[in-house]
């Protein structure tokens, strides 16, 4: 199981994070999930800084980013993550409510590598988030540790 | 300019050249005549002056009939050259004495006691008897040329023409000095309304400089100009004032539309999460209490998710409209055949297993946001397809017609209609002459119609009967393309 990356989880709602939380495991997850309550926190993580600083520097698997967040927001995280070498290549999935165009256009231009608008419907929901797990092969099945050790 | 200027100068020096030369040909002329007319009298009377002065002394030679006498007497008149010939005559009209020579005098006088003179041609002829105490003795034959009268008459034409010449000279000047004072003020003020007209300067005054006609046109210019200055300054301060105003307007617009859009992202995006979670709370409460929950209860609970979605339906519905009447139009040459086929096909689940009969006649090509038109066919037709359902031989019929200002489109079905009393409420937002059970959908889609074709230029309206069907007309403007930014950019 400590060979499975773990799954970064950045939204600033309990709700949500829990929600989120109950899809994952109804899609039968077994990488770690790491939550981060706002996008400061999320970045500390990711570039193992703060109070991340003395965690094993090893990238997650997937980020799962909420866009609007306190401190720093999702497309905010997102920047850095594509200018950071380290971090350039890791799979980020924007979860949101926005439909707006401008956040989903902003969010492509950042090089998000998936865009989820949560649905209200919360079976919906399970099956955007089973179908997010099949395509980045994070779900169920453990990442090729070649490829992860390269990026 | 320039042509202008030269001809009013030119024509004031040409009117006075011509006036002093009239007066002066026809002063010299009347002086002419009168003068050749008292010359021609004066020689007249030198030249019978001196017949007489002649035939008084050849009175004896004649008597005698001495011709030797009488050719020393006519010999006398050797120093004038303009002498051409002279004669003496005796009672028998026999030649006496000739001057020059013999020829020169007709040969034979007839017998004339009287005294005469004529002009002949280019002579001056004159017969003068010889008497003496009263008795004719003969003739004397004078003839003189008209040398004098030529040369004097050359003499005449030449100061005629130098005094032509010369007043013709102070003409010039005195034209050229007149035309100053009038000329010159009119070009000032031309040269004054140029610079006017060409720098739009306003504050350019013409220099008045007589009291006369010229000067009071230069009064008036100035006046003239002194208004317009002031109606220039007037409307370029009402110019900047608007200005000013249109500015703070579109600000406050700006204001107020980058408000509307925070609040619909806003909607978008905090309005929807608690309904997401009611619905996912509600579905991990019915996961996991299943088995513990009676029918009533899984009911409510189904009942919790249903409220949450159908609400979660109607802000995104009132999201979409929100966007419609905010994202840039297109502006494209649009062929609505292409669109209602877009609509069918996008509909065709819809129609799936419906036995409906489409009558679709050619439409016209128009002006427009493609996108928008689609949703407003994509609205109608599905309006029609869902009114009909239940309905056998179901009709949908779907049609244009074109005036000189705009091309009206009309959808028809032979649905369940609807009451005329209604047909206000048919295009508002949230409206509906159906309940949700009878018919699905959140009643946004006609006010999306609406939106569009107004935002387009153009008007909607419906007709219908209970039971009879419906028919949806909306009219989009034909227009040019510049009428079409125009709008564009008011909208």
């Amino acid at each position: 199981m400590s060979e499975l990356k773990r799954v970064l989880l950045a939204e600033d709602s309990a709700k949500d994070v829990e929600l989120t939380l109950a899809a994952l495991q109804d899609s039968h997850l077994v990488n770690e999930v790491v939550v981060a309550r706002d996008g400061a926190e999320a970045w500390e993580y990711l570039s193992c800084t703060g109070a991340h600083a003395n965690r094993p520097p090893v990238a997650p698997a997937v980020v799962l980013l909420d866009l609007k967040m306190p401190k720093l927001d999702g497309h905010e995280v997102l920047r850095r993550m594509r200018a950071d070498p380290n971090l350039r290549t890791v799979p980020v999935v924007i979860l949101t409510s926005s439909r707006e165009e401008r956040d989903i256009a902003q969010s492509y231009d950042f090089g998000v590598n998936a865009y989820v608008v949560k649905p209200v419907a919360f079976s919906e929901f399970i099956s955007a988030v089973k179908n997010l797990g099949m395509f980045w092969a994070v779900l169920n099945e453990p990442p090729p540790a070649s490829a992860r050790k390269a990026a | 300019m320039t042509t202008v200027r030269t001809t009013i100068r030119r024509k004031l020096v040409a009117g006075m050249m011509l006036t002093s030369v009239a007066v002066l040909v026809l002063t010299g002329a009347a002086l002419v005549v009168f003068d050749i007319v008292s010359f021609r009298r004066a020689l007249v009377r030198a030249l019978v002056t001196r017949a007489q002065i002649l035939a008084a002394n050849s009175s004896g030679a004649l008597a005698f009939e001495n011709p030797e006498d009488a050719s020393q007497i006519l010999a006398a008149l050797k120093p004038d050259p303009s002498m051409v010939a002279a004669a003496l005559y005796d009672q028998q009209g026999r030649v006496l004495a000739a001057y020059p020579v013999p020829a020169a005098a007709p040969a034979r006088w007839p017998r004339k006691t009287g005294s005469g003179q004529r002009f002949e041609k280019k002579w001056l002829v004159v017969d003068q008897p010889v008497l003496e105490d009263g008795r004719w003795l003969g003739t004397l034959y004078l003839k003189s040329d008209l040398r004098a009268l030529d040369e004097r008459l050359r003499l005449y034409e030449l100061v005629v023409a130098l005094a032509i010449v010369g007043s013709s000279g102070v003409a010039l000047a005195l034209a050229a000095w007149l035309q100053r004072g009038i000329a010159r003020p009119v070009r000032a003020l031309a040269e004054a309304a140029r610079n006017v007209s060409e720098h739009k300067d306003y504050t350019i005054r013409a220099h008045v400089v007589s009291d006369d006609e010229l000067g009071l046109l230069a009064e008036s210019f100035n006046e003239m100009l002194r208004e317009i200055e002031k109606r220039d300054v007037d409307l370029r301060q009402l110019n900047a004032d608007l200005e000013w105003r249109v500015n703070a307007r579109t600000a406050q617009l700006e204001a107020s539309n980058h408000e509307l859009e925070a609040f619909s992202y806003s909607v978008s995006h905090d309005l929807r999460a608690p309904l997401r979670h009611v619905d996912g709370f509600a579905d991990l409460l019915q996961r996991h209490a299943r088995e513990s929950l009676d029918d009533k209860a899984r009911h409510y609970l189904a009942q919790i998710s249903d409220s949450a979605q159908s609400m979660g339906r109607l802000i995104d519905d009132l999201l979409v409209f929100s966007r419609m009447g905010r994202t840039e139009m297109q502006d494209q040459r649009v062929d609505l055949n292409v669109l209602v086929e877009e609509a069918r096909r996008v509909l065709a689940n819809e129609a799936a297993n419906r036995d409906i009969h489409w009558r679709v006649s050619p439409l016209p090509e128009t002006r427009g946001d493609p996108a928008m038109l689609q949703l407003v066919f994509a609205n109608l037709v599905s309006n029609a397809i869902k009114y009909t359902a239940g309905r056998a031989g179901a009709e949908i019929a779907i049609g244009a017609e074109q005036s000189d200002r705009e091309t009206v489109v009309c959808v028809r079905d032979n649905g369940v209609g609807f009451d005329m009393n209604y047909s206000h409420k048919l295009f508002g937002v949230f409206q509906r002459l159906h309940s949700a059970d009878e018919f699905e959908g959140t009643g946004i889609g006609l006010a999306n119609v609406r939106r569009i074709v107004q935002r387009h230029g153009g008007r909607t309206w419906a007709e219908g009967e209970v039971g009879r069907g419906a028919a949806f007309f909306f009219s989009l403007p034909r227009e040019t393309q510049g009428e079409w930014s125009e709008r564009k950019e008011a909208a």
